[in-house]
């Protein structure tokens, strides 16, 4: 087998010219069914997630999940799919119409469009831009844009403030994704995404940026809007936020966008910082890469469904303050770091991996040192001032 | 008439069209939705013209950023979400005019321009690669790239005096 999804493409495109297609025709027509066929992939793939990830959350939090459709109630989602098919959606009065139905369908477009460049095994990528990664930036922010389309459009209060929160926690968070992610394309040397899986032949990016991984996971998580960063849809302050006002299969999309784009998050992950499809005899079975990309997108999925249920959501100025005060300011650092010693250490002779891990080891206990030393003035503060001072200023930061 | 050909028109006149109904809607937030159609247009464009990066800069930088800012800065605006304010003021006349110089400038400079130029543009990672040099070269951009930074560093600082909460006391 020297590369099978070629072969493949070759062997439609031989066919269907024998059949008496122009060349021309044969590609567009196989690019038009190609992006079809990943985009209902991807789309179908929400049917199993939405399973996993309740049926974990019930294992986490001590309950069974779901269990009556099918076995072990894998069914339940293709049931509930086909409720939700079957509700009306209700247009709100006041609601802007047009632009209330097109909001689902943006969020949906931004999440499913960042997979035209995902690498799923080798010789096996939608579209090889040289630009991906910056192609996944802007695709994956188009979705901020339907949700605030949502939120102002439906003529609820409770929908706009969940808009105005995902603007001021997806815009924020998308400065620190970003500069997490300048680390990867300085060592890769490029931004299409299959010479970034290419350049970690040797070493996964996870072991020459472990910092710039955590920082990129964190913020993306928050840019998916899943716990501890649910704030736009908080219940138990705005009801529902931006989707409250959506119902049947409006509803549905929001729903299954969200699941999509927290898959989606964990396979950019593993593409970036875990090699994608990287590993043992994948030159001589490329089929074998296609397994590895699935099994470390589960992987980092689980871990996304894991910390999603086991912390607290936390309040709005605790999450910008965090992003300003504290991700910006350490991908700054990580970034400039591993720029400068990445280019001394190549041009010195030195062991790359050796020299990032102890930059990030080192950058890791600087700022463990920091964040005590910054607890222990505010506890010493906290103790000296009197306690009527101290609810003051509290009530002067909020 | 070709496949391209097709394409271009299609998003020319969407670009166009959507540009028109930024500045008749009578809805303010409305402008700013047709205004993100139009900035896809170009985007559209620049791939017709075998410039990926130019599309996603687009994408990301127009509409991501700016279009995305300009509508929220609507949405805190008094009462700007159910605003229907007519389009036209008594300046129509003036600004009219005043476009009308900006594009004859701009169809004249076109106009100038030798007509090898005109061509395909050169393979774009190569361009790609010569623009990033050009941007810190001494004998380049430098100097202008330096001052966006300024500039940029400017308004930062001027957010956070803007936002501060005055003296707490602390």
């Amino acid at each position: 087998m020297s590369d099978p999804f070629t072969t493949i493409d070759q062997f439609i495109k031989n066919l269907l010219i024998g059949l008496g297609l122009e060349a021309e025709v044969t590609e567009v027509a196989l690019n038009i069914v190609g992006a079809v066929v990943l985009g209902l992939l991807v789309g179908a793939t929400a049917i199993i997630l939405i399973w996993a990830e309740r049926k974990l959350v019930a294992r986490i939090q001590d309950r069974l999940g779901p269990n009556r459709v099918g076995p072990y109630g894998i069914l339940q989602t293709i049931a509930d799919g086909l409720k939700l098919v079957t509700k009306e959606v209700l247009i709100p009065q006041g609601a802007d119409r047009y632009v209330f139905i097109m909001a689902p369908l943006i969020v949906v477009t931004g999440v499913i469009g960042i997979w035209a460049v995902m690498p799923l095994a080798p010789g096996l990528i939608g579209s090889d831009i040289n630009v991906g990664l910056l192609y996944v930036i802007a695709v994956g922010a188009i979705g901020t844009l339907g949700i605030m389309m949502a939120g102002m459009s439906s003529n609820n209060k409770y929908a706009l403030l969940g808009a105005f929160r995902t603007v001021a926690q997806m815009l924020s968070y998308t400065v620190p994704m970003i500069l997490a992610l300048l680390i990867p394309v300085m060592l890769a040397g490029s931004m299409g995404m299959s010479t970034i899986v290419e350049a970690q032949g040797s070493a996964w990016f996870i072991v020459l940026a472990p910092l710039a991984a955590i920082i990129f996971f964190i913020s993306s998580i928050a840019e998916v809007g899943r716990a501890p960063f649910d704030l736009l849809e908080a219940e138990s302050e705005i009801v529902a936020g931006f989707h409250i006002e959506y119902s049947g299969i409006a509803f549905g999309m929001f729903f299954v966008g969200e699941f999509i784009h927290a898959f989606t998050i964990a396979a950019l992950f593993s593409v970036i910082f875990l090699g994608g499809w990287q590993g043992p005899a994948v030159e001589s079975f490329p089929l074998l890469g296609l397994f590895y990309f699935i099994l470390k997108t589960w992987f980092m999925y689980f871990v996304v469904i894991w910390v999603r249920s086991t912390l607290p959501r936390i309040r709005i100025d605790q999450i910008n303050a965090f992003n300003w005060k504290f991700m910006t300011p350490l991908a700054l650092v990580v970034f400039m770091v591993t720029a400068i010693l990445d280019k001394l250490a190549v041009e010195a002779g030195f062991n790359r991996a050796a020299v990032l891990l102890a930059a990030n080891a080192i950058i890791v206990l600087g700022t463990l040192f920091l964040l005590r030393a910054y607890a222990t003035s505010q506890r010493r503060r906290l103790e000296v001032t009197e306690r009527p001072q101290v609810q003051r200023s509290e009530a002067a930061s909020d | 008439m070709t496949g391209p050909q097709i394409i271009f028109l299609a998003a020319a006149a969407v670009t166009l069209i959507a540009a028109i109904m930024v500045v008749t809607v009578p809805r303010l937030v409305h402008a700013g939705l047709w205004l993100i159609l139009s900035l896809a247009g170009i985007a559209v464009l620049f791939i017709m013209l075998d410039n990926g990066f130019l599309a996603v800069v687009q994408v990301a930088i127009y509409i991501d950023a700016i279009a995305i800012l300009i509508i929220l800065a609507m949405m805190l605006t008094r009462a700007a979400m159910s605003d229907t304010e007519p389009q036209i003021n008594r300046m129509w006349l003036a600004s009219a005019f005043a476009s009308l110089i900006i594009m004859a400038g701009l169809l004249w400079i076109v106009s100038q321009a030798p007509a090898a130029s005109r061509g395909p543009l050169v393979d774009a990672e190569v361009g790609l690669d010569a623009l990033g040099r050009a941007l810190v070269d001494v004998d380049g951009f430098i100097l202008p790239f330096e001052i966006a930074s300024v500039l940029l560093v400017a308004a930062l600082v001027g957010a956070i005096l803007v936002a501060m909460t005055p003296a707490r006391g602390d």
